[in-house]
């Protein structure tokens, strides 16, 4: 690891930090806005120009409210699953970039040369809080996963049956779709020949998006990232129509149900910004990256880029929240075991072949539609899930009736 | 009543074909139908700027209405009162003052309790005169129970309020009383 300079990581922090709560703030209006107008309607538009002063005030509403401690909560872990929920959100973005990078030097042949690579790399200002990390996306899932232990705290210790039945869902539920989450990357490791996202970033801007050779492993990962992110359709932890407001029912609206919802929203950025680099080529587009040659302008128009499709994504989360219906329970299970696990691995195995044998990427592109249209091809034949509610033949129902 | 089994309908889900079953197509065309909803013309009404247009027929705040001399069209009858199922009206009838030919009686006082109110316009129908009547008003406020009960002169006033603005003309034959009343006998 090359040194860094403290000033700038510490500069780059503070702004990623108040980048997030800046954007989270005007995230939640956007999803207000948009729930609004997809539903017909003009959303808050009271406070300020067009409504845009709104998170200032629930801000500070949150902020002045009363926190309610219930008396029947465990008091440590119930004021402890806001900390570790927004803590462990917030850390998963150190190893995200969220603009410009230069991918870390690979090994070299002499102690001279790998000195002299580590230092040009060290001179090149990167947008990440910790640059050059090797495990990269696996500490950014890592700490995701932590991230269950804010709702499963908040579920427990309410010692509430609603809150408790969100969070075992959402503990089933994380733990189904991590798995076709993680297998969806490996693709595009295995490629790579990295972890480091800035890594994977360089050679897609080498080589050509990830999407375009593995559209199924992008189709696995944004859907496993929905359910990760607590994110309709899969939104069962907090259904509110099954279970009051699911695990943050015992959360009075003050600064603790701000933390909690604030994570999920930070989660839905990490992820936006995770799904526009392993997939979607981080800063580059199509060349438009290269017109600006001045290195702090190039800087600007690389972030810029990755900010754009960050929110991009972002939007697309908002919208097919008023898309999809929530997914019943077993059918959210069908999905992650029955479905996109196989096809997961069936991937992989894919990618596997192509890498080995040197073939040329677009056969990858090829096998991957192949297993898609296959998967429906299959449950098309099969005549859908089974799992669909029993219903009494027409001559049963006469029989009971005694037509 | 309980539903018959035979009256039950039971509608089987279509099955889906290869299109449907790859999923994306069917999100395209519901996000489709999202995103087109975004910009479509809203509905929402911007309350305090823009006025509702509310029916002539939506029963707000009472009224008595005026005859065409001005007096009070009440012939103090009680129908109201006795049709009024929450018992929120409440007449105290009085000789008709000299001078006023066309009847016997008339409310010295008459009260509506419009926080007992609920507002189903039976008082109206019940009036063989047509000397109470629900108005457009909709947005009744009031600093305390006591403002809420409305006498004669506040349900006259509103009256004039709302023939002046123009929002709710007499609807009925106005300064003519119905065949319920009658003039005093002759002594």
């Amino acid at each position: 690891m090359p040194e860094f300079n403290l000033l700038y990581t510490g500069l780059l922090i503070a702004g990623v930090i108040a980048f997030t709560q800046g954007f989270v703030a005007y995230l939640i209006l956007a999803e207000r806005k948009v729930a609004a107008w997809v539903q017909d309607r003009l959303g808050p538009n009271r406070v300020g120009p067009f409504g845009l002063l709104q998170p200032i005030a629930d801000g500070g509403k949150l902020f002045l409210k009363e926190e309610v401690i219930p008396s029947h909560v465990d008091k440590i872990f119930f004021v402890l699953a806001p900390i570790v929920a927004f803590s462990t959100a917030l850390l998963a973005l150190a190893v995200v970039p969220v603009g410009t990078t230069v991918a870390p030097p690979g090994p070299q042949e002499t102690l001279a040369a790998f000195n002299e690579t580590q230092a040009e790399y060290a001179s090149h200002f990167s947008m990440v809080i910790v640059p050059g990390l090797d495990i990269g996306i696996l500490y950014s899932f890592a700490i995701g996963s932590l991230a269950v232990y804010g709702v499963i705290l908040a579920g427990w210790s309410a010692n509430n049956k609603y809150s408790l039945l969100g969070s075992l869902r959402s503990s089933a539920q994380i733990i189904s779709y991590e798995i076709p989450l993680g297998m969806s990357v490996v693709g595009v490791l295995l490629f790579a020949g990295s972890m480091n996202l800035e890594t994977i970033i360089a050679w897609q801007a080498k080589h050509g998006w990830n999407l375009f050779y593995q559209p199924l492993a992008f189709l696995l990962f944004m859907t496993s990232v929905y359910a990760e992110c607590n994110r309709l359709p899969f939104d069962l932890p907090e259904a509110e129509q099954e279970l009051v407001g699911g695990y943050h029912t015992e959360y009075s609206s003050s600064m603790k149900l701000g933390l909690m919802l604030m994570a999920e929203y930070i989660h839905m950025i990490t992820t936006s910004f995770l799904m526009s680099i392993l997939f979607w080529g981080g800063w580059s587009l199509f060349g438009v990256e290269d017109l600006v040659t001045d290195p702090i302008g190039s800087a600007v128009l690389k972030t810029a880029i990755l900010g754009g499709k960050m929110t991009a994504f972002v939007g697309l989360y908002l919208l097919v929240r008023w898309t999809i219906p929530r997914f019943r329970f077993d059918q959210l299970m069908t999905l992650a075991w029955k479905v996109m696990m196989p096809l997961a691995l069936l991937h992989l195995v894919a990618a596997l072949i192509v890498r080995q044998f040197n073939l040329p990427l677009v056969s990858l592109t090829g096998m991957s539609l192949a297993l898609f249209v296959g998967a429906g091809f299959i449950a098309a034949r099969s005549g859908g899930p089974n799992n669909l509610p029993r219903r009494p033949a027409k001559h049963a129902v006469r029989e009971t009736v005694g037509v | 009543m309980p539903i018959a089994e035979q009256d039950v309908k039971w509608v089987q889900e279509p099955k889906l074909g290869l299109f449907g079953q790859l999923y994306l197509p069917l999100v395209m065309d519901g996000l489709t139908t999202t995103i087109s909803h975004m910009f479509q013309k809203k509905v929402t009404e911007q309350y305090p700027e823009q006025e509702p247009k509310l029916p002539a027929n939506y029963r707000g705040v009472h009224r008595l209405n005026r005859d065409h001399d001005g007096h009070v069209k009440c012939v103090a009858c009680y129908m109201c009162a006795t049709a009024c199922p929450a018992h929120c009206i409440d007449i105290v009838a009085a000789p008709a003052p000299v001078g006023w030919t066309d009847r016997e009686k008339y409310p010295e006082t008459f009260v509506i309790d419009e926080l007992r109110c609920i507002y189903c316009g039976m008082c109206e129908e019940a009036c063989p005169v047509d000397a109470i009547e629900l108005t457009t008003l909709y947005d009744l406020t009031g600093l305390s129970r006591e403002q809420m009960i409305f006498d004669k002169e506040k349900l006259l006033s509103v009256f004039d309020m709302t023939t002046k603005a123009g929002t709710d003309p007499v609807r009925t034959q106005a300064g003519k009383l119905g065949p319920a009343s009658e003039a005093p006998p002759q002594k």
